[in-house]
């Protein structure tokens, strides 16, 4: 096997991206010089306030959210998934007790509707169909009175599937139930309109969207019924205590800027890329498929699987070449299971083995994607040729 | 994450392949846990001439495969009777513990080998 290192491919962005270089600069003015904290009263605390309140401004407008003060600023999304799960549950349970999720969230909300259910709540995990789209008859069967809150992913970051926001906004307004959705893969990449599609809460993460790590936001449509998680000195109305982090706000509400200013341009080049990528990836090499919807998916997202081999010998095989990908193996996750995503989808565990996620990002190029193009077919030729599932006419 | 040893021997896997006519034939391992493997063993005088492997899984599974054809070549069935998982492990220079349990398999395919080889020439 050709083991010579030469330019470091990243195509595992959705698992994490670097900080866009011209908001780094910013970020530091507000670690060295204007370091002040927003409730102080002096012209120091000053400083930095004015800069949390222009930053809310500016994630506000990537969202079209109705005012900056509906952006509560948070450590990342998983805290945001955390508080509009546990913080409209709690507050509302007098009204209710059920929440209604799907099969392909994220560990930050499959995880504290989990821990709902312990606390005397009913969580239901809605189906997807084969491509990931939710199966609205059955969100429309399960939404009841006592249902006050609907936890969706706008888009899923293993699979890249874009979910009916509208229509599943829709159907939850048809009850009193709230709409919360973890936007944190598709926000910065396709726009997103809180108003026009009725979202109640939305998350929005700051490392997605090229800004730094432990910032993030939450979207709470004024009016929303919430409690906070993390209590203490009052900020961010309350909800979420504990002194601002300004210069990781400061580089987000920059990032977010940057990714709506460039949003058009962006994720048309992406797309071309990712669906020549897919198409390189699944065309020259039998028994492979592409996971998630065709069109309705993320610009950044190739998603496949093949037959007959397993995705951490996949992964493996890249990284030797100088490619890093990812995959929902059961070998490559801490658990030992198969992504629960893939299964969701109604793939057998051995055919969720064998997945293999690239996830493309700024500073991909043709290059890269060409590159991926003639390395796939021999990687999986070798795995094949090992492993003993393989059918005879596949060999040779 | 792996040490040294086991990427050269998933680079450059030991002993890949089928033995046809084999003397003897294991398989452990189920494709639902993303592991399987078979090992393929010829006998001549009580020892293992020749062992092959095919592996379906991930990169420790792949290794152990490897490691253990290795181990096994030449030695009397007894001998290779007495090769075990932890020191496939061990000749590797160690797995990931999340690894010891579900991949490293080799060991077992290689036994089943042996008593499948055992069984089809008993008296």
């Amino acid at each position: 096997m050709n083991s010579q290192k030469t330019r470091r491919i990243c195509m595992d962005y959705s698992a994490g991206k670097p900080v866009d270089p011209r908001i780094v600069d910013e970020m530091l003015t507000y670690m060295k010089s204007s370091f002040g904290n927003p409730s102080s009263l002096h012209t120091l605390g000053q400083e930095a306030k004015k800069a949390l309140e222009n930053s809310r401004e500016h994630v506000a407008k990537l969202v079209n959210a109705e005012e900056p003060e509906t952006i509560i600023f948070t450590s990342g999304a998983t805290e945001s998934n955390n508080l509009a799960i546990k913080g409209v549950a709690n507050r509302n349970k007098n009204q209710g007790t059920k929440i209604l999720t799907s099969t392909v969230e994220h560990m930050s909300v499959v995880n504290p509707c989990k821990l709902m259910t312990r606390k005397g709540f009913q969580v239901v995990f809605l189906p997807v169909d084969n491509f990931g789209i939710l199966d609205l008859e059955k969100l429309e069967t399960e939404l009841d009175d006592n249902t006050t809150l609907v936890s969706i992913v706008y888009a899923n970051g293993e699979i890249g599937t874009i979910q009916p926001i509208k229509e599943i906004s829709k159907i939850v307004h048809k009850k009193k139930a709230y709409l919360h959705v973890d936007a944190t893969a598709a926000c910065g990449q396709i726009p997103i309109d809180v108003q026009d599609k009725s979202i109640d809460l939305l998350t929005i993460s700051s490392n997605d969207m090229y800004g730094p790590r432990g910032s993030g936001a939450l979207y709470l449509k004024k009016g929303t019924k919430i409690e906070s998680v993390i209590q203490g000195g009052g900020q961010e109305r309350g909800l979420r205590s504990g002194t601002e982090n300004i210069a990781g706000i400061v580089g987000f509400a920059k990032a977010a800027e940057i990714a709506g200013n460039e949003m058009p341009h962006e994720s048309e080049r992406m797309t071309k890329l990712r669906d020549d990528l897919i198409k390189g990836l699944i065309d020259p090499i039998p028994n492979a498929y592409l996971n998630g919807h065709p069109t309705q998916r993320l610009p950044d997202n190739a998603s496949v699987r093949y037959s007959f081999i397993e995705g951490e010998s996949i992964l493996l095989s890249l990284d030797i070449m100088g490619v890093y990908a990812s995959s929902g193996s059961a070998c490559a996750a801490k658990t030992l299971q198969p992504s629960h995503v893939l299964l969701a989808l109604g793939l057998q565990p051995e055919e969720a083995h064998g997945s293999l996620m690239l996830t493309l990002g700024r500073d991909s190029t043709k290059k890269d994607v060409d590159k991926l193009k003639s390395i796939m077919p021999g990687i999986v030729k070798r795995l094949r040729d090992m492993s003993p599932l393989t059918p005879k006419e596949l060999k040779s | 994450m792996y040490t040294d040893k086991v990427m050269d021997h998933f680079r450059n896997p030991r002993n890949m392949g089928e033995i046809p006519n084999a003397d003897g034939v294991g398989t452990v391992g189920n494709p639902v846990c993303g592991d399987l493997m078979t090992m393929y063993i010829k006998v001549k005088d009580d020892r293992i001439e020749d062992v092959k492997f095919k592996t379906y899984g991930c990169g420790a599974a792949i290794a152990t495969s490897s490691m253990t054809t290795e181990l096994a070549k030449g030695k009397t069935l007894d001998e290779a009777m007495k090769i075990t998982r932890a020191s496939v492990a061990e000749s590797l220079g160690g797995l990931p513990k999340v690894k010891m349990h579900c991949s490293n398999l080799a060991a077992d395919a290689l036994h089943a080998a042996i008593e499948n080889y055992r069984e089809k020439t008993k008296k």
